[in-house]
């Protein structure tokens, strides 16, 4: 993008503009993302910078907040923080409740998306898979289709067969929802797989199972956890089937803050999503890690 | 030239060949073939199994009831799961009776429906589905019901006392239109229409014309946001894709970050940005471009349902786009200018040409994904930025008219699958990147 030498003072005027505007668009893209991590840190019960804090004024700043996720619905939240304390908020803290619930959907969700999803991928990609591009379209259109009819579909069918209010309706809905996201990543990873390779360790004696965990899995495994990856955040941020299906006592993260941001809206809202930032961040770098190594394993770029 | 090629160019020429046990090689690379897409399809199967029970059946089922309402024609007992015919002697005179006004046998097979419904406890659920297409029924029913027991002929004067509105031809109508459980008429209202008391389609009255606007409402946000999705995308794709790797790896976390936040954080901060005591009104009356009392009102109105949606989605059209424009040559553009083109021509004849499949990728897939959106209005929408998805959610936990619901989402669906199929078509749905 280096200007050339010859650029005219037109060009150079344009140029600097351009630059302007996209520094603009990333602003636009990252600030509010940011804003939430100082604004969590408030002291006062505003969603906006007070005076101490502008100031840097350490008294601005508390982290009330985040204890309040640890205290709301607590027994005895004043007791003395001893060991009972802590059982106290493993049992009874709403937010931790929420939190384990998040987790527990998430990861039975993840773990069935990523497995079938996984095997379906390397059917999908054989050349010889029959109705290749129909199946691929039905397999992706959960992602596609508005999750306010998935979730209108699902009440309907739920209260039909009884899996209204369970676990495993929600783990079920959820991996379906999260499916499209294996499905792309791992084909993706399996585009420029090399055949050869399973037809040498077949030459070797190698059986089809030992093929697939010595040679295939090891070098789509970043495809695979990417994936996974992708279909735990599906889960993990899915509000709209859980607000259809699930009882009321089954609260998970994104239900929770649902209801904090429609009624009784508090900092500690804003202690959650920055939370679920860093959780973001460090899933990015993760993703990123592994398709720089999938790149490399796969001899795409000499890095 | 793979395997299987080589293979069948020697069968063609000659059908001689045998493998070592003597079978003929057509057959036995016919039986190889079937074996391997019998493999590939095995291990597809378990999936396509499990989304056709969690997701294909249940979008099947709602559809089914977008045209099916038996509220009229079957009780269904909650406590023992029983379901009993209901209204049965007043179906029976619509059936025999078509287009006929209502005479005294119509009256009175209604007053002996209304004494099993009173022996039901069914009234309620009766009138409430009369009262979807016509307002003010389901009083009628409960209290006709109620009364069931008292009536005597003549039926029609004695229905006629408990409430002149029994005599109203349009109810009429709605009860032979719900007499038969599969019905049309959830559609019609879902597109503003109804049935006058001749049968006829005609609109609705005026004040109650929503969902048509709400369609049309529907259709430009979306295409709005997709237009200001476009107008952002390009310039910091069009430098990402410029840029060398080392430095546009890292700007794209700009892009990837909002991308991996959850849905519900970024709506959250917008609240926070953009609400009257928000960061942006507030920064704005420090810096004294505002007055206190002028504040701006950006959230709870169709203005925060575009910003925070175009940021949103903002991701899906910048990757799409990257993707094309990184490997654009460069050399194309030089030449262009080496010719004489200035460079506003030459992006405009060269370069911009050339990104026009990123466009429509991540146009189609902004557009399709804006249209079903739901929780970024219902947050942040105000009562004018709600979109058809926050109707259906309305329909659906609200006003519990569950047929209505299925029929908006059943339109809703059929617009979505078309463009997805124009996506698959020219784009292809193997094509789509994520990160």
């Amino acid at each position: 993008m280096a200007l050339p030498k010859h650029a005219s003072t037109l060009e150079r005027i344009w140029h600097y503009t351009y630059l302007a505007i996209c520094a603009l668009i990333f602003l636009f893209l990252i600030a509010p993302i940011l804003i939430v991590i100082p604004l969590s840190f408030n002291a006062e019960p505003y969603f906006t910078f007070t005076e101490k804090m502008l100031n840097l004024d350490p008294e601005g700043y508390s982290t009330r907040w985040y204890d309040l996720l640890l205290t709301f619905g607590m027994a005895a939240p004043d007791a003395p923080r001893d060991s009972s304390w802590w059982a106290d908020v493993w049992a009874n803290a709403q937010w931790v409740n929420a939190a384990k619930n998040s987790v527990i959907i998430g990861f039975f969700s993840t773990l069935l998306a990523t497995v079938l999803g996984t095997l379906a991928a390397l059917g999908l990609s054989r050349p010889e898979m029959p109705f290749r591009r129909a199946i691929m379209a039905v397999l992706i259109s959960p992602m596609i289709v508005p999750i306010i009819i998935t979730a209108t579909g699902l009440f309907f069918f739920y209260s039909m067969t009884g899996l209204a209010n369970t676990y495993i309706g929600i783990i079920m809905a959820h991996a379906t929802l999260g499916i499209p996201f294996v499905i792309i990543t791992v084909t993706a990873t399996l585009v420029g797989f090399d055949h050869s390779l399973t037809r040498a360790a077949a030459s070797l004696g190698a059986n089809p199972t030992t093929t697939f965990f010595k040679i295939i899995m090891p070098l789509i495994l970043p495809g695979v956890i990417s994936g996974a990856l992708f279909a735990f955040v599906t889960s993990f941020d899915e509000v709209v089937v859980v607000l259809f299906v699930a009882a009321h006592d089954q609260q998970t993260i994104p239900r929770q803050m649902w209801n904090g941001i429609r009624e009784q809206i508090s900092p500690a809202i804003l202690s959650v999503a920055t939370i679920l930032v860093l959780v973001s961040i460090a899933l990015l770098t993760t993703v990123e890690l592994l398709r720089r190594r999938s790149e490399r394993l796969r001899g795409l770029s000499p890095g | 030239m793979s395997d299987a090629a080589v293979f069948s160019d020697i069968t063609t020429q000659t059908d001689s060949l045998t493998t070592a046990d003597g079978r003929p090689l057509k057959a036995a690379l016919a039986a190889a073939q079937a074996r391997a897409r019998r493999r590939a399809f095995f291990l597809v199967l378990p999936l396509l199994a499990f989304v056709l029970l969690t997701f294909v059946a249940p979008i099947g089922q709602m559809l089914h009831r977008s045209v099916h309402n038996p509220g009229f024609t079957e009780h269904h007992d909650i406590a023992s799961g029983a379901k009993t015919p209901i209204m049965v002697n007043l179906r029976q005179w619509f059936d025999d009776n078509a287009d006929a006004a209502p005479d005294e046998t119509a009256y009175a097979a209604l007053a002996a429906d209304l004494l099993v419904l009173r022996d039901l406890k069914a009234a309620g659920n009766v009138g409430t589905r009369i009262n979807y297409e016509r307002a003010g029924s389901r009083s009628l029913f409960t209290k006709a019901a109620r009364n069931a027991k008292k009536l005597e002929p003549p039926y029609t004067e004695a229905i006629l006392d408990l409430d002149e509105d029994w005599g109203d031809p349009a109810l009429w109508q709605v009860m032979r239109g719900a007499s038969s459980a599969y019905t049309l008429n959830f559609y019609l209202a879902a597109i503003d229409k109804t049935r006058d008391a001749g049968g006829n389609v005609v609109a609705v009255d005026e004040v109650r014309q929503v969902y048509v606007k709400l369609f049309l409402r529907t259709l430009f946000l979306s295409l709005l946001i997709t237009v200001l999705c476009f107008v952002l995308a390009f310039p910091i794709a069009h430098l990402l894709a410029t840029l060398p790797l080392r430095y546009s790896n890292l700007l794209m976390i700009f892009v990837l970050l909002p991308f991996w936040t959850s849905l519900l954080v970024r709506t959250t901060s917008w609240i926070v940005l953009l609400q009257s005591e928000g960061v942006l009104n507030d920064a704005m009356v420090a810096t004294g471009i505002l007055a206190d009392e002028n504040r701006i009102q950006m959230m709870y109105n169709q203005a925060g349902t575009i910003i925070a949606m175009t940021h949103i989605l903002l991701p899906f059209m910048v990757l799409p786009l990257y993707s094309v424009m990184r490997p654009i040559d460069k050399s194309y553009v030089r030449a262009a200018r080496s010719l004489g083109a200035t460079s506003w021509t030459a992006f405009r004849r060269i370069y911009f040409p050339q990104t026009v499949p990123g466009i429509g990728a991540g146009a189609l897939l902004v557009f399709i994904l804006a249209v079903g959106y739901y929780i970024t209005p219902a947050l942040v929408g105000g009562a004018d930025g709600q979109l058809i998805s926050n109707f259906i959610a309305y329909h659906m936990t609200k006003s519990l008219n569950w047929s209505l619901a299925a029929a908006l989402a059943a339109i809703l669906l059929g617009g979505i699958l078309i463009l997805y199929w124009l996506y698959d078509q020219l784009v292809g749905i193997d094509n789509l990147k994520l990160g």
